[in-house]
């Protein structure tokens, strides 16, 4: 098997968690959608670590891994104070700035 | 460097899976059911980061991102309302369409591009990997980015406080004391508020959960006997039925003198126990 695979894995999933962040209207699954195009980001991080021999690339991932759980905080927080200030979840009713 | 034999078997096991459980993001209804969905995929990506010689990383998967990161995900998801489905009516006419076709152009593009470059015979870590890769990864860390390590430090600190102070509520009133909350509670009698507690379910013969009601002196079902969520879901039993059913009962045990009494054993012979209960 080729290590090629695992990239397209990673591609595949990056496409899977950008089409979700287009369509979905729950902020929360929105922000899930995020969370895979990261993922797959780190997946083909990790391989190209292994291809190039050198270790970098997996301390590449690390960094991503810390930013994204610190985003994810800051990402829940905002979501839920705007689920308290409209009583919805939804990224179609924070419509506040429309004419 | 060659892939060995069991980790392309365990790439084409666990490939699929993860594909399917990442499309069930697009497609599932619910947001629990997407948080599952993405828990798998994570705990998948663990797994083939183990394989590809990452094990620091695999772990350092497993602990932030299925343990922390979506539990706090479904944290959030418990506060905002876990009933809360889709709506999927479009606001942007053809946006299903739309999205679906620019995903779909994504993954092509970013597949030729893959398909077209040219990557030279892999090298594979076991070089690096020497002093196992904790401590290579925290050599590496170390020499070269000290300062990214400290700001990072520094984000995860200031992202810490910015969700207490996003999702801190200041207090608008005064907190009301006991004796407030007294007055008030009198001062709602005329809207049918009672200051007692509430009355228990019913206990009947054959019957005695949370779902019957309570009978009041003149034989009436009491409504505020029965939890208002099992009103709500209809899934009260009405006290009718169960009174019937018990008089019908009792109805064919008299029809039936010769028939000898199952509860009352022969060397009793008193009628104490069994026809008390009864």
């Amino acid at each position: 098997m080729e290590l090629t695979n695992y990239l397209y894995l990673a591609v595949i999933l990056f496409a899977l968690g950008a089409t979700t962040v287009l369509l979905r209207r729950n902020a929360i699954v929105v922000f899930m959608g995020i969370e895979l195009m990261l993922n797959a980001t780190n997946l083909a991080l990790v391989t190209f670590a292994r291809m190039h021999g050198d270790i970098t690339g997996q301390v590449l991932a690390f960094f991503v891994m810390v930013v994204a759980a610190a985003e994810v905080v800051v990402g829940l927080a905002i979501i839920v104070t705007i689920f308290r200030a409209r009583r919805s979840a939804s990224v179609d009713d924070a419509n506040l700035l429309k004419s | 460097m060659t892939v060995s034999g069991g980790e392309t078997v365990l790439f084409w096991v666990i490939a699929p899976l993860m594909v399917i459980a990442a499309s069930g993001l697009l497609v599932v209804r619910r947001a629990v059911h997407a948080a599952v969905c993405v828990v798998f995929v994570m705990i998948s990506l663990a797994v083939l980061y183990v394989a590809q010689e990452a094990p620091f990383l695999g772990a350092v998967q497993v602990v932030v991102y299925t343990g922390a990161v979506m539990m706090l995900f479904l944290f959030v998801l418990m506060l905002v309302g876990v009933d809360s489905a889709d709506s999927l009516t479009e606001t942007i006419r053809g946006q299903r369409w739309i999205g679906l076709l620019l995903g779909l152009g994504l993954a092509v593009v970013l597949c030729g591009v893959v398909a077209s470059a040219t990557f030279r015979q892999p090298v594979g870590l076991a070089e690096a990997n020497a002093v196992t890769n904790p401590v290579a990864l925290a050599r590496v860390l170390m020499e070269h980015y000290v300062v990214a390590m400290e700001v990072v430090g520094i984000l995860l600190v200031t992202a810490a406080l910015a969700g207490l102070v996003l999702t801190h509520r200041r207090r608008l009133g005064a907190k009301p004391s006991q004796k407030a909350l007294a007055e008030a509670k009198v001062a709602e009698l005329p809207t049918g508020r009672t200051l007692t507690p509430l009355p228990a379910p019913g206990v009947y013969a054959q019957h005695n959960a949370m779902d019957a009601p309570a009978l009041d002196p003149e034989g009436r079902p009491i409504e505020k006997s029965v939890s208002r969520v099992l009103r709500i879901r209809g899934q009260e039993r009405s006290a009718t039925e169960l009174l019937t059913a018990e008089e019908t009962l009792v109805r064919r045990e008299l029809e039936r003198p010769d028939d000898p009494v199952p509860s009352v054993g022969p060397a009793s012979g008193t009628d104490g126990d069994g026809g008390g209960a009864r």
